[in-house]
């Protein structure tokens, strides 16, 4: 089974971290990542761009864009996708054919800062 | 508790102090009082947050612990004293239970941190002092840092609080929550002293751009700040993009030797890929609303150097059509000076010269006035005026940096005027 690792924390905190103390985090992370790597069973890592760049689509008919990170708490994340676009219109784009085919809900659309495509086959 | 522990709680108390000391400042209507409450809260912070661990939302723990301690304050006082019955800080501490009773929900925090922002800003406050207070009320930082990163000494800086915040507490604090025009309002205001925050570190020579960078991180986190509390606000994601698109080059600006590193010279390897990415997003964001503004155009300007992997990649043509959309809606000398040089690189010397003659009168004491323009005659071959220009810009150069800065492009332009030195004779005779 696949399992699926979500990340969540207070960005204004993370966000706050001087150069320094991200980069012990991320060392300390790299030596879980890299035994997971090592045993073949890392799949994608992506660490995402901060909020403020997120946009979010409602799949409305029109499709409704709002800026920034999705905010309701009466719906639940159920899965993700990675789309390589050109630029933010070209991913609400994607979003919205997504959104036409299973419409309710919404898309949280954010840039990917890292991404590592991990060991998975 | 490990020297580690420390760092973080440090960290989680200086990105909580905003909201608290803006929440705080709402109860109080005072300054000082919510200074000293949220400096309270603190101290109790670290004293029980390492045995307890940090509270799920420190924000709201500090804005609760300080509220108690100051009120408790209130309350000695009162029993030493009385208190005439009309006090204002008493009668707003019922509002204030009430207040703390409901969630703090994101539109109350926002105008809170935007209010406490705003007070930096007061017209009558110089420049200098502007920033000076918000480094102190807003980003906490001591008035030792602050001092520091603007090179004066303690003494002086504290002064220069004192006597801002004295302005402040003169003119009133604006605690009615504003309607949709005066908020708009208070955000431009508070977006230009955020930049000028990052232009007191950026503008640094390089024997001092190293202490004043935390001015630069410090306008960077403010301004994410900002755009987290309004999220749909086309020019704050300008803003936040120029500031990273900028800063993203910092490691690339100075030699070993302290001395300027052109742009067009930097190593662009050394870029900042995470802070360029995050830079584009939001100004590629920013676009979407088709609402225009001196940011976006300025990050939007930035964004094509950005992607340039070499200098030679940069789309002049399109930073030329930009400058030209940043004249109509700033119209400055400035900005023409600037648009000049794309232009230099689209249609040549010539062209440009044409375009900054008209600018003379009005940038008759501007060193980089004559720094261009002494370029593009030099890159005409018209030699001795472009040294009488040099000579001018030396002259009116603010600080060494800036006169090295026009020394080293005279240096350049001698290199790049004269590749046919061996062959002077030939090619030399043949060009005139």
């Amino acid at each position: 089974m696949l399992y699926a690792i979500l990340c969540y924390h207070d960005e204004d905190f993370v966000g706050s971290w001087s150069k320094e103390q991200d980069e012990t985090v991320m060392k300390k992370l790299a030596v879980v990542q890299e035994k997971l790597t090592s045993q073949g069973r890392l799949g994608p890592v992506a660490r995402l761009l901060p909020t403020t760049a997120a946009a979010t689509l409602r799949k409305e008919d029109p499709p409704l864009v709002l800026d920034g990170p999705y905010a309701e708490t009466k719906e639940q994340l159920l899965g993700f996708y990675i789309v390589d676009c050109q630029n933010l219109d070209d991913a609400l784009e994607v979003a919205g054919e997504l959104g036409a085919a299973n419409p309710g809900g919404a898309y949280e659309v954010r840039p990917v800062g890292v991404f590592r495509p991990g060991a998975l086959k | 508790m490990s020297d580690t522990d420390g760092a973080w709680i440090e960290t989680a108390l200086s990105s909580a102090r905003p909201q608290a000391v803006g929440a705080l400042l709402r109860y109080f209507r005072d300054l000082d009082t919510a200074e000293e409450a949220f400096q309270n809260a603190c101290l109790r912070a670290l004293k029980t947050w390492p045995q307890n661990g940090p509270p799920r939302d420190p924000a709201a723990w500090l804005i609760m612990v300080g509220r108690n301690a100051a009120i408790d304050e209130v309350r000695r006082t009162r029993k030493q004293q009385p208190l005439p019955e009309d006090d204002q800080a008493i009668s707003d501490l019922d509002d204030a239970e009430g207040a703390l009773a409901e969630r703090l929900d994101g539109s109350h925090y926002r105008d809170d941190i935007l209010r406490l922002m705003f007070i930096c800003c007061h017209p009558d406050l110089p420049a200098t002092q502007q920033i000076a207070l918000a480094l102190r009320i807003v980003s906490g930082l001591t008035v030792k840092q602050i001092a520091r990163a603007f090179l004066v000494t303690e003494a002086a800086m504290e002064q220069r609080i004192t006597r801002a915040k004295a302005k402040v507490a003169d003119a009133g604090v604006p605690f009615e929550t504003p309607g949709a025009v005066e908020r708009a309002e208070r955000l431009a205001g508070v977006a230009a002293m955020i930049y000028l925050i990052f232009n007191e570190g950026y503008s640094a020579s390089g024997d001092t751009a190293e202490i004043r960078k935390p001015l630069c991180e410090e306008a960077i986190r403010l301004t994410r700040l900002l755009l987290r509390l309004f999220q749909s606000e086309p020019e704050i994601m300008g803003l936040t993009a120029l500031l990273l698109l900028q800063h993203a080059r910092s490691a690339a600006r100075f030699a070993a030797d302290g001395s300027l590193i052109l742009l067009e010279d930097q190593d662009r390897t050394v870029w900042s890929g995470p802070m360029i990415a995050e830079g584009l997003a939001l100004i590629d964001k920013a676009m979407r609303h088709r609402r225009s503004g001196p940011y976006q155009v300025q990050a939007a300007i930035a964004a094509l150097h950005a992607r340039a992997a070499t200098p030679e990649e940069t789309d002049w043509t399109q930073i030329d059509l930009l400058y030209g959309a940043l004249e109509l809606i700033q119209p400055s000398p400035v900005v023409t000076l600037n648009r000049a040089v794309a232009v230099s690189k689209v249609r040549g010397a010539e062209a440009a010269l044409a375009m900054i003659e008209p600018l003379a009168p009005r940038l008759a004491n501007y060193f980089h006035f004559f720094g261009v323009r002494g370029a593009f005659l030099m890159q005409l071959g018209r030699h001795d005026e472009a040294r009488v220009a040099f000579d001018r810009a030396i002259a009116l150069a603010n600080t060494s940096a800036e006169a090295a800065h026009i020394r080293m492009h005279i240096d350049r332009l001698i290199r790049d005027s004269q590749p046919k030195v061996p062959n002077k004779g030939t090619k030399g005779a043949k060009a005139k």
